[in-house]
């Protein structure tokens, strides 16, 4: 007989009985569209990350930032090396699209699970690397800036820098808005990866 | 002597012999060749079409009255592309149906090569899921897999798209009989708090509604519903792909809902301080102005599928499971409740505002749908098309079995309606009628060959008002009458065009010709025939609720006064 086996039953993320009174949309819902953080385990499948951006595209929603790589062994799943991969994905929405985005993401066969890690203890982290023009005046200066913010710099040119910095995301804008006085030739970000802290699941 | 080594084609072919498959609607093409080469040897029916949406949608037909998933086999780029609407028919209706398609070799992917087209991706938004098989040992996972997939949860179409190399090459991988496919979950029974809930809410409810929908026909929950609803003392209402659940001749069975749903359901659901939604989705032809919609009720959602859950309406309990199986398992939970004065309102409303027409001024389409109900239709299949035929048929045909209602609801795809009576009688042998309209039935009535060729029962009735007449009704209400591409001037003589396939064919003109002519294509079971019903040419279909109204808002007959334009969807 087919049978199918999995981790979590889908959906169980979400409170199927939510209560008599329907979701009175507050200020902040309308005002700051705030940022969320989702994170997917998937089959690493070709397609399988054109599947999870129509999900958002359909809706005329963008993907403010997407990290994808392999998944070692997870929580019940047996996986061949290469099997499954991870996916930390932030964007803008309102609590409404962005319960149905989730719940369409889980839809998804090749998608093992979607969890909304907004308001949720979690340790998140990005990486920035920066180019920056520094001649003889300033480049003190931006060795303190890069200092102050653990900042390690892995390139030492006669008239340029190049600084890598990892940390949250909120630690890594501030850096850039430090920076930014100075020229900066060219910033790549790698954009969020996020874990549940303690036993929970990501 | 050397030991013929099986090719990936004839490997498909095996997998599908493997699932019960009968019957592939295909057309061939390059890239197919090899699987359509393995259907020689195979006991496997291949059913030749003439354009392969028609191979869709005969497959979705075939699907709907069975539930067993339709097959559809076809050539790349082209021949791919035109499944397009046949697999978003499929997808929005839910219906389990797999598509496999031929396509350029591996090595030439992506390379614009003849007939090439990115079948995948063409297709990724219409799909309950997708494969590009690019390693013959795959083949028989990927099919185990597809067949799995397509046929439980919330059914759906799945496409396989099959490279010529890999199906023309030898594929020795053994065949597979389980599927891992983690995370993903077939929902069955109810959470049994929340089905303690909510069968404590309907206990207290003095006016509920069973608003019953596609869900409940896939899962097969109709009797189950009638046993709450009998024990309950609570009307039944269901949408235009809920009929057949439950039988709609009931004495608790207000007919359809929605957009043309009928006055007493609709002034039902309106006035009910408790709804209750099995295998339905709150479509906006159903629910109109949202923000009016059953205000004040309680509103239980049944579902196979979470995400239908706060998608449009935010209900006070959400059960997700199998329709049938949460409905069983709510029936001994409840006891009569007190509907006494509800069935005084209802049964004042069914008196004041019965379905009618006018019986002066020529044949009426409603008159002909009346008398096939009348003549032997609930004992046949009845299949639509999409427009205003469509809608009166709802209304008066009456649907008494499960599987014998076929309409496009979700995508309202014109062209459906003859092919998918092809595919259900087909697959039930069961007389099918098939009410079309002139222009819908153009889309696809190439399938006359195939219908002919394949001897079905199939009845078309053609509802012929010389009009895309569910345009022509929105342009007069809405449009201060502005006609504006909906005269179908320039229609063939539809009994001719029918006799040129060998298909006989009468034409009715007057009510008295009528019952004459359904009770010769009642009789008539050797192959299709054909009946075009020369209607009045401007008539309109009420009740409506214009798009985006409230349901209160509903007008029973042509207004007076001039209309706003409708503000909802569509
Ligand atoms: C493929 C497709 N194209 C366009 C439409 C829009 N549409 C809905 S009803 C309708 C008119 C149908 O005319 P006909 O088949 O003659 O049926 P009638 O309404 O006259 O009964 C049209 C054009 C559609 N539903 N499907
Ligand atoms: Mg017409």
């Amino acid at each position: 007989m087919a049978s199918s086996s999995t981790t979590s039953p889908r959906g169980t993320n979400f409170e199927l009985d939510p209560g008599k009174a329907p979701r009175k949309l507050s200020v902040a819902d309308i005002t700051t569209p705030p940022l969320h953080t989702i994170s997917l385990l998937v089959r690493n499948k070709p397609g399988v990350l054109v599947r999870v951006s129509l999900v958002f595209s359909r809706r005329g929603y963008n993907i403010e930032s997407l990290v994808v790589s392999p998944a070692i062994s997870t929580g019940g799943i047996e996986g061949a090396p290469g099997e499954f991969s991870r996916m930390t994905i932030t964007c803008s929405g309102d609590p409404d699209t962005l319960e149905q985005i989730i719940k369409q993401l889980e839809k998804l066969i090749d998608v093992v699970h979607a969890i909304d890690h907004t308001g949720q203890s979690v340790i998140e982290s990005e990486l920035v690397l920066v180019k920056l023009k520094a001649d003889l005046k300033n480049r003190t200066e931006i060795l303190q800036v890069a200092e102050n913010y653990r900042a390690k710099v892995v390139d030492y040119g006669p008239e340029s820098l190049i600084l890598r910095c990892a940390g949250d995301s909120d630690k890594i804008d501030a850096l850039v808005g430090l920076l930014r006085p100075f020229e900066i030739i060219e910033l790549v970000r790698s954009g969020k990866i996020l874990m549940a802290r303690g036993l929970e699941e990501t | 002597m050397l030991q013929k080594i099986t090719t990936g084609g004839e490997k498909v072919i095996q997998c599908l012999e493997r699932e019960g498959v009968e019957v592939i609607f295909g057309y061939s093409g390059g890239a197919a060749m090899p699987i359509f080469d393995a259907l020689v040897d195979s006991k496997l029916k291949l059913v030749l079409v003439r354009h392969e949406q028609g191979a869709t949608h005969m497959a979705d037909g075939y699907a709907r009255a069975t539930g067993k998933p339709g097959v559809v086999l076809v050539t790349s780029g082209p021949g791919a592309t035109n499944c397009v609407t046949g697999l978003l028919t499929a997808l929005m209706d839910s219906v389990p149906m797999i598509v496999l398609t031929g396509q350029t070799i591996t090595s030439m992917l992506g390379k614009d090569a003849f007939q090439e087209a990115d079948v995948t991706g063409i297709t990724y938004p219409v799909v309950k899921h997708s494969y590009l098989v690019k390693n013959a040992a795959d083949i028989p996972r990927v099919m185990k897999e597809a067949f799995f997939i397509a046929t439980t949860g919330r059914p759906g179409p799945v496409l396989i798209d099959l490279p010529k190399d890999i199906t023309q090459g030898p594929c020795p991988a053994p065949f597979i009989d389980t599927v891992s496919l983690p995370g993903y979950v077939i929902p069955g029974r109810g959470n049994p708090a929340l089905l303690a809930k909510a069968a404590a809410l309907l206990q207290r409810s003095r006016k509920p509604v069973l608003y019953v929908g596609h869900g409940a026909v896939i899962s097969g929950a109709g009797p189950a519903i009638v046993a709450l609803a009998n024990k309950l003392g609570a009307p039944i209402v269901n949408t235009l792909l809920g009929k057949g659940a439950c039988p709609e001749d009931a004495a608790n069975h207000l007919g359809m809902l929605g957009m043309h749903g009928t006055a007493y359901a609709n002034k039902a659901v309106a006035n009910c301080d408790l709804i209750m939604a099995i295998g339905a989705r709150w479509d906006d032809r159903i629910t109109g102005k949202l923000s009016e919609f059953c205000k004040d009720a309680v509103k239980i959602h049944v579902d196979i599928d979470v995400a239908e859950f706060n998608k449009v309406v935010r209900p006070d309990v959400s059960i997700n499971g199998d329709a049938r199986l949460v409905i069983e398992d709510l029936v001994p939970l409840v006891e009569r409740a007190e509907t006494t004065d509800w069935w005084k309102e209802i049964t004042a409303w069914r008196k004041q505002f019965p379905l009618k027409y006018a019986k002066k001024g020529g044949l009426r389409a409603q008159y002909v749908l009346d008398r096939l109900d009348k003549l032997g239709g609930r004992e046949c299949i009845i299949t639509t098309d999409v427009g205003q035929h469509q809608m009166w048929a709802a209304q008066f045909c009456l649907t008494t079995k499960n599987r014998h209602w076929l309409s496009s609801g979700g995508a309202g795809t014109m062209g459906f309606g003859f092919p998918s009576a092809i595919g259900a009688a087909m697959a039930t042998g069961k007389p099918t009628w098939c009410v079309v309209g002139d222009g819908g039935f153009q889309m696809t009535s190439c399938e006359m060959a195939t219908a002919a060729l394949q001897k079905v029962p199939v009845k078309i009735l053609i509802i012929n008002n010389s009009y895309l007449g569910m345009i022509r009704q929105w342009q007069e209400l809405f449009f201060d009458n502005r006609i504006s591409g909906a005269d179908l001037e320039g229609n063939p003589d539809f009994i001719k065009l029918a006799g040129a396939y060998g298909i006989p064919g009468k034409r009715v003109k007057r009510a008295g010709d009528v019952d004459k002519a359904l009770r010769w294509a009642m009789a008539y079971n050797e192959g299709p025939c054909l009946i075009e019903a020369e209607v009045v040419k401007e008539d309109n279909v009420f009740p409506m609720i214009p798009a985006g109204a409230a349901i209160r808002d509903m007008i029973i007959e042509k207004p007076k006064v001039r209309m706003e334009k409708p503000s909802g969807s569509t």
